[in-house]
């Protein structure tokens, strides 16, 4: 393409630049991005108004029972929701595996989940993010977890949550623990924040940002175990900016109604009333797990640091 | 300033809301988010913002606010439309249909570009709207417009392209001056 220009030395610049790739995680705020497994779940979820789908061969829950090694999805599969949608297909790699975050980005994925719902490909370094023209989101459980992989080059930050559960109460715990870290660091001098960055093994620059701005660098989105409508509007009371619906949806009764009341309640989370009328009407949610029956091994949530 | 004493909306089904609103106040102007029909009464503007053009338009029906908007538009109220947005102003769509406002007299191409892949940041070309020379545009898996119709002004392109076109009040920016924190397109709105 012939390089434009302005006069004043601005250059063009691609995908590569970090601002392009918060810029789509800016796009998908207010939106609900779902995990589709198939061409027809993908459609149903774009029907229903998700932001983006999730691509990838086994839903959390699935992958739970199954146990075994979780990898990237096939890459026909993912090709064929690609055709099937107009909205952003993401996808999964596993933590640490560069050639397989390479496939993606070739693929033209819009957006890379480096996933602990995947069996870890190294148990200690996540992938160097910035090399990359497709933007990565990652989960977090804290805010030092959060701090790292936006220092890796992560565009966006989710809550790990408990993937698969069906159970909000990680994603509640991961969302209280990244917004109240958050509130804390406001609340320091600026002389305390390189002993707090120690602390939090965090890099200092982005301590600072978090200091100033009383935010994440990037955007803040809310992922494992939301089933309901009204675990939607929690996770966006408690400050997440979007959230990704796994199990929640496809392991339902009624896919396409619970994928709309999600949608809904997820635009209208201050609306008590909107809210109600989400819940009216739904089949039942997903069978879900109480976390004092899984055992350390079996939390997702603790892959990854 | 010009903007004081003015209240735009921002359509806030879904999408980049407070970047809009940030702008927006830096204007000194009141910015209020919009999601039913008595939000867009006594606006000076409305925008719609960048996001998932389907997400959007799915929420405007469940919301019914198609005719809402359009009878805005028809009393003279002025709106902005950044990437999904300027899809949703559409006459209609070149591909991958989604129900649009037609109100503006052009055809929409959505992700024109490619994937997010093929996203990219580049100056205006020179020769556009005076106001807005060497204006940085970000494309985010970013539309094209086409077949303009008469009355459809073009203000700036990128490559050839145009990518801020005007029709009376109606403003359609196919990038995003929201993420690039340049407000002067947010000021072209509310320029009576």
């Amino acid at each position: 393409m012939a390089k434009s220009t302005n006069g004043n030395g601005d250059a063009r610049r691609g995908a590569e630049t970090f601002e392009l790739k918060i810029g789509l995680a800016e796009m998908l705020k207010g939106g609900v991005i779902m995990d589709v497994t198939d061409v027809d779940q993908a459609k149903v979820a774009e029907d229903a108004g998700a932001c983006a789908v999730m691509a990838l061969e086994r839903v959390p829950a699935d992958i739970r029972r199954d146990g075994g090694v979780a990898r990237m999805s096939a890459v026909d599969m993912i090709e064929g929701i690609q055709r099937s949608v107009s909205i952003p297909v993401m996808a999964k790699v596993r933590i640490g595996h560069i050639a397989e975050a390479r496939v993606l980005e070739a693929l033209g994925v819009d957006f890379i989940d480096e996933s602990e719902v995947l069996t870890p490909a190294d148990d200690e370094n996540h992938i160097a993010k910035h090399d990359f023209k497709s933007p990565f989101v990652c989960g977090a459980r804290n805010l030092g977890e959060a701090l790292r992989r936006v220092g890796e080059g992560a565009a966006m930050i989710r809550t790990k949550g408990e993937a698969g559960s069906g159970n909000i109460v990680e994603a509640v715990r991961h969302l209280r623990s990244v917004c109240g870290e958050i509130r804390g660091i406001q609340a320091l001098r600026a002389d305390e924040l390189m002993a707090h960055a120690k602390n939090l093994q965090a890099p200092y620059e982005l301590v600072r940002f978090v200091h100033e701005n009383g935010r994440l660098p990037v955007p803040n989105f809310a992922a494992g175990g939301i089933a309901t409508p009204a675990d939607a509007a929690l996770c966006r009371e408690l400050g997440a900016e979007a959230i990704f619906v796994g199990s929640g949806i496809f392991k339902s009764d009624d896919p396409p109604a619970r994928a709309r009341a999600i949608v809904r309640a997820n635009t209208h989370w201050e609306d008590p009333a909107e809210v109600v009328a989400c819940c009216r009407g739904l089949a039942n949610a997903m069978e879900g797990i109480e976390m004092s029956t899984l055992s350390e091994n079996e939390r997702l949530a603790n892959r990854g640091w | 300033m010009a903007a004081r004493n003015k209240r735009v909306g921002v359509l806030a089904i879904q999408g980049a809301v407070d970047k809009h609103l940030a702008i927006l106040e830096g204007l000194g102007v009141e910015a209020t988010r919009v999601l039913g029909e008595a939000d867009l009464v006594g606006l000076d503007g409305l925008i719609i913002p960048g996001g998932e053009s389907t997400t959007i338009s799915k929420g405007l029906s469940r919301l019914g606010l198609w005719e809402p908007i359009r009878a805005y538009a028809r009393s003279g109220g002025a709106i902005l439309g950044t990437c999904a947005g300027a899809i949703l102003l559409a006459r209609a769509c070149e591909n991958h249909p989604v129900a649009t406002l037609e109100l503006l007299d052009l055809k929409a191409i959505r992700n024109a570009y490619g994937t997010q892949v093929d996203s990219f940041v580049a100056p205006c070309d020179s020769g556009g709207e005076p106001k807005l020379a060497g204006m940085q545009c970000v494309f985010i898996r970013a539309p094209q417009v086409g077949e303009l119709g008469p009355d459809v002004e073009v203000l700036l392109r990128v490559d050839g392209l145009p990518v801020l076109v005007r029709q009376g009040r109606l403003l359609a920016a196919t990038f995003h001056p929201e993420l690039a924190g340049d407000p002067r397109v947010h000021a072209l709105l509310l320029a009576d």
